[in-house]
Order: C-alpha cells, then structure tokens, then sequence
C-alpha cells in the first residue's frame, strides 16, 4: 500500500517535473525559495531582507551541494565509507588560511603566498591527507575506514584547537592555526567585491540594487553566491566527467564488488587512492569557500556533526547520484535546516509558548513547535531518516544507475546516439 | 616435469588455514590449447587450488608458473593483466551495472581508466574514441554468446544460467590466454549449458586454454581432453576420461560411485 502511495508520488513528481536534473534542481530550489520568501513576508522583511533570506539560503545549498557531491564521489561511486568529512574540510581550510594569511595578521599566523597558490595548496595537503588515512586502511575491510577516518576528523579537530599548533617556528617563519582563537585570512568573499571591480561596468550593481532596495553588502554576497553556486556547478561537472568513463566504471565496480574487479585486472587500491585523494581535495576546496567565506575560522566549524549532516544530504538526495546530491543538499539545508532556524528567529516572540510537550498537548501546540524547532529540525530529521530507510532507502534519485561510460551505450548495434 | 606447450604448471602447492591443510603438495600442468578438467570430492581443496593460482590467496608453500614465469604470490589483477583471467563459482555480476556495462568494464589498459584522461576535456576525446572501438568489440561477444538481447537490462535482473554466460563473456573481454571457470555450469538449465559448453569448445578450437573446476562428473568426461582428480588436497590421477573411469584410487576416492 505505502509502495503504491510512493510509486504514485515519484510517479506523479516524473510528471510534473520532468527527468530533466537540471528542471528537477530548479523546481526543487524554486520550492524552497517560495516557502522562504512567503514566511520572509509573512516576517515583515522588505525586498533587501526577502533577497538576503533567499542569498542566506543558496549560500547554504551551495556549501551543502559542493561537500555533498565530494562525498558522493567516495561513498556513492566507490563505495568508500568515509566518515571524516569535517578533518578533510579542515585541512584544506586552514592550510589555505595559512598559506594566505599575511604574516602581520593575527590571530594565527601565515605565508602571505597569493590567494590562488594558497587554494591549490589547501587542496593538495586534503589530498595528501586523504591517501595517508586511506593507505593503511584501503587494504582492509570497509568498516575499517570509517573508523579511521572518523578519529582522523577528530585528530585534526583537536590539533587546530591546541596551543602547541597556535603559533610554530620553523625556519625563522612563524606558522599557526591561532589555536583556540581561530584564524584571520583574506576572505574568498572578498573575491565579489574584487569581481565587480574588475569586469568593466560591475560597478552598476550598486546603484542598481540601491534602488530595489537591496543594500551594497548584499550586492557582494548575492556576487558571492553566484561564484559558490559555479563551484558547485564545476564540481558537478567533474563528477560526471569522473562517473562516465572508464574510470567511474572501475569506481562503480568497486562498490559492487572489489573482487571481480581485481579479477578482471584491475588495480582496485590505486583507484580508491586516487578517488580518495580527489573527494577530500575537493571537500577541502568546499569548507574553505562556505565555512570559510567570511576570512576567520575556528574548529567549531569543524565539529563532527558537518560530516553526519553532509552524510544525511546524500542520503535523501540518493547516494550514486549527482543530481540526487545537490537536491539532497538543498533540501537538507534548505528544508530541514535553513528554514526551522528562520522561522525560529523570526515568530518566536509572537506569542508565549507552553514550556512543555505535555502541556503543549492540551493547548497550544503549534506555539510549542515553533519555539522549540532549532530543536525539534532534528527530531524530523531522524524521523525522516527511518522513514527513508523502511520506504525508500536509495534516496530521492538513489538507483536510477547513472551511466558509466563516456559514450551512450544505449540503443542497438547499429549504434544508438552518438553524443559524448 | 616438462613445461613445453604448458600454460600453466601447479609445482609442490600447499594451503594451510591455521592447523588444516587444505592443499597437501599439488603439483600439475594444463596443455595448450586443451580443456582441462580438474574434479572431486566435496573438500578436495579444488576451490583453493583455484583462488592460490589466481591470488585471492598466497600459498603457504609451493610454486605456480604462467608461460613459464612465475605468478605464486602476485595479486589478483596482476595476475588477470598477464591473461589468466578466472570466473566464479558463484556467478559474481555487478548487479547494479548493465550488461553491456559489465563488459565494458572487462578490457585491460584503457586509456579512459586514467583520471586525467577521463576529466580533461582535450585528452577525453580519445577516451570516447576507443570507448566507440570497444562498444563494437562488445555488441560482436555479445552476440558470440547470443545474450545481446540483454545488453542493457541490468545484471541483477539476469537468470542463472545467463549470469553465467556474462561472466563468460565478461572474462573474454579482458583478452586472455587462458581461462579458469570455476564450475561455470552450476545451476545452469540443459538448455543454456549446450550453449554454455559449445561456446567453450569453439573457444578453444581458437586456441584459448581452459581450466575448468566442475562437480558434474559427467560433463567433465564428456567434453575435456584431459582430467585431473583431487582429493584431499593432493592430485589423485591424471589422465584422459577414459583412464579415470578405471582408476581404483578414483574409483575409490568416490565412494564406488560409478564414474
């Protein structure tokens, strides 16, 4: 029965939305943009406060969109249960923050090194982070690495809050992550205002959202927004890249079973390696452009959870599926967590709100909910959670097996599409 | 021993698992060209003779040699990239890929399985040419082993029998000297296993080697050139199906069942 009443759902959702990813993104974000927008209203906000909500928004889908798509590619192509997802973010994070952080700016301390150089940087020490956990527990089973990877984010965590790292001399160069006070670097979002500045006539923008209302640090930050929503689009594009060729087809066959590929030739360690090595470089590429925007971290942003809520994105957008994980960072982070902060921010001082579940009960429930839903958001996402596990584990587009090849196999032997 | 002609030659191989010997000092050749049988009993250590050849497991002792080289202690895919490719018992697809998909997967060095070359738009146009010679090369094998009407539905979704038949053709894909099938017709209906069974014997018409584990008694005798009975763990007899059959040690080794 509830099989049917799925089916009908998904079947009625093809109809209207199409198998278009791109019209299925943009009817999802779409949604959740209504929603925002009418309870923006609903707040009172003007049209720089109602723009600002939905930037808030993308910003967060975005970040949610890049991290998850980095993991798509360990656990949804490979198979990899990496579970550190945060110490990958935090690496690559703080190793841009020190490579570009101009030795006088503290807290912290860095090399001065141009912005671009100190991003590749950040990267690559991911990377090398990654293939150093993987190395020793790629040889074992599965479960393995999840252990590994989690103490890793842990390690990583714990060592940037430490004093011993705050400040280290090496070479008559002083280096540090700041410790427990964070660290200052020139903020990736500094890049909009550059931007505008640069391509000839950006500088309208001002004027321009001046007289809709939208003030000027709102006009850099939708600038801002726009650049992580390329990112996002950029890692997307590489991943369907990576998943349809014969590369992503070693990756597929790995996840469905190691052996088989090893007996069919395959050097399986050196293509969980290199997979390894690209996800956390990108994940690192993503928690230095989210969580790092502003120019100043510090380990709270590095905390386990990121890494279960990026693991929870990819499991309701579908793990496997590209699409399914942008859709499942926006409706993570728009729907379930976005939005219930919102609206406890905004209505909670409407009205006094029973301090109870059981009195709220026999009275004013909804004033209950909407005062304790920052709180209540996780309860719906653990309800939420099972639900998707008893009716439909494989996600929103989890199964609908994306092609791996990088020509179309489809059609019959005369050849089918030829399209790339 | 002589190795002349012998793809593959077994020397002394023994297989301990912690205080049980499952391999006792193996030690046998399969010809060129020919379609080896190797039978017995249930524990015979057939099995792992199979997986310490292919290197699934490394021998607590002994030797194996491919085309004169020797293989003992390589790792699976080192071991498929030099042409001996294996099946198993256990029909193993990747279910969540099509067929055509599976066979794809099959063909060693391609230029595609880089990175670089998958991601970087000037070199991929070279990954999407030979990804065009091998969807040919995969439509003819298909249709060599007449399951080309099931070129994309997914594995998963396969009978026994044809799971058998892509394995098969899977394996064939990668190019390979020789082939070890391990019980390929286990769970087969007759229909499928006369397919099965000529397909292997046109096979080797061409000139690959086949090293076949089977517990049918009777198709083993039947269709090999040469067979090799085990039993707990060593070699038992060697010889043509016609020697076998009056082998007392065999003979006895079964029971008395009549071979």
């Amino acid at each position: 029965m509830t099989q049917t009443v799925t089916g009908a759902v998904t079947e009625t959702m093809r109809r209207l939305v199409g198998d278009s990813d791109l019209r299925m993104i943009g009817v999802t974000i779409g949604g959740v943009y209504l929603i925002a927008t009418l309870l923006a209203i609903a707040a009172g906000y003007d049209v720089g406060g109602i723009v600002n909500t939905l930037r808030a928004i993308t910003v967060f889908a975005a970040g949610y969109g890049m991290l998850v798509l980095a993991l798509n590619l360990h656990w949804g192509y490979t198979g990899l249960f990496n579970i550190g997802v945060a110490g990958f973010m935090a690496i690559g994070t703080y190793v841009t923050a020190i490579l570009s952080a101009p030795p006088e700016l503290s807290p912290g301390a860095g090399l001065g090194l141009p912005i671009p150089i100190a991003v590749l940087g950040g990267m690559l020490a991911a990377a090398i982070a990654g293939v150093l956990t993987a190395l020793p527990a790629l040889k074992m089973r599965a479960d393995y690495l999840a252990i590994v990877t989690v103490a890793l984010s842990e390690i990583i965590r714990l060592s940037i809050k430490s004093q011993t790292l705050a400040e280290v001399s090496v070479a008559g160069v002083t280096v540090g992550t700041g410790g427990g006070r964070g660290i200052s670097y020139p903020a990736p979002s500094d890049a909009a205002s550059w931007l505008i500045e640069l391509v000839p006539g950006g500088t309208v923008l001002y004027p321009a959202g001046a007289a809709v209302g939208i003030a000027r640090p709102v006009v850099t930050g939708l600038v801002y927004m726009l650049i992580l929503v390329a990112f996002t689009a950029a890692f997307y594009w590489l991943l369907v890249q990576i998943g349809q060729s014969p590369f992503g087809r070693v990756l597929k066959a790995i996840r469905e079973d190691e052996l088989v590929a090893s007996a069919l030739g395959k050097d399986t360690r050196i293509f969980k390696l290199k997979v390894f090595a690209v996800g956390c470089a990108l994940m690192g590429l993503g928690g230095y452009l989210w969580l790092g925007r502003s120019g100043f971290v510090n380990d709270l942003s590095f905390r386990p959870d990121i890494t279960f809520f990026v693991f929870v994105a990819l499991i309701i957008g579908g793990a496997g599926s590209n699409t399914g994980s942008v859709l499942g960072g926006i409706i993570f982070s728009g729907v379930l967590f976005y939005l219930p902060q919102f609206i406890s921010q905004n209505f909670v001082r409407a009205a006094r709100a029973p301090d109870t579940f059981v009195e709220a009960l026999s009275g004013d429930l909804a004033g209950y909910l909407v005062a304790n839903i920052s709180a209540l958001r996780f309860v719906a996402i653990g309800v939420l959670l099972v639900w998707l596990m008893q009716r439909r584990p494989e996600g929103i587009l989890g199964h609908r097996m994306e092609a791996a090849a990088a020509i179309d196999l489809r059609g019959g032997r005369a050849g089918g599409s030829d399209d790339d | 021993m002589t190795t002349d002609g012998a793809p593959l030659r077994v020397d002394s191989l023994r297989m301990e698992f912690g205080g049980i010997t499952a391999v006792d000092g193996t030690s046998f050749v399969v010809e060129d060209g020919t379609l080896t049988g190797l039978i017995g009993p249930n524990g015979a250590g057939k099995s792992t003779t199979f997986n310490c050849i292919t290197g699934v497991y490394t021998p607590t002792a002994g030797h194996v040699y491919f085309q004169g080289e020797e293989i003992t202690g390589l790792a699976p895919h080192q071991i498929a990239r030099r042409g001996l490719v294996r099946t198993f018992q256990i029909a193993r697809e990747l279910e969540e890929m099509t067929v055509f998909e599976n066979m794809m997967l099959a063909p060693q060095h391609q230029r595609g399985e880089s990175l670089i070359a998958s991601v970087v738009p000037g070199l991929r146009a070279a990954v999407v040419t030979e990804e065009r010679g091998l969807r040919a090369e995969v439509w003819e094998t298909l249709e060599f082993f007449e399951i080309d009407h099931l070129a994309h539905e997914y594995a998963g979704n396969l009978s026994g029998g044809q799971r058998k038949l892509l394995e098969l053709a899977r394996a064939l894909m990668t190019d390979p000297e020789m082939l070890l099938l391990d019980e390929p017709l286990a769970g087969v209906n007759p229909t499928l296993e006369k397919k099965l069974l000529e397909r292997i014997h046109a096979l080797r018409a061409e000139g690959y080697t086949f090293l076949l584990v089977e517990h049918d008694m009777e198709v083993i005798m039947e269709n090999c050139a040469r067979v090799i009975v085990m039993h707990q763990g060593q070699v038992l007899a060697e010889g043509a199906p016609a020697e076998i059959k009056e082998d007392e040690a065999v003979i006895d080794a079964y029971l008395g069942e009549p071979i």
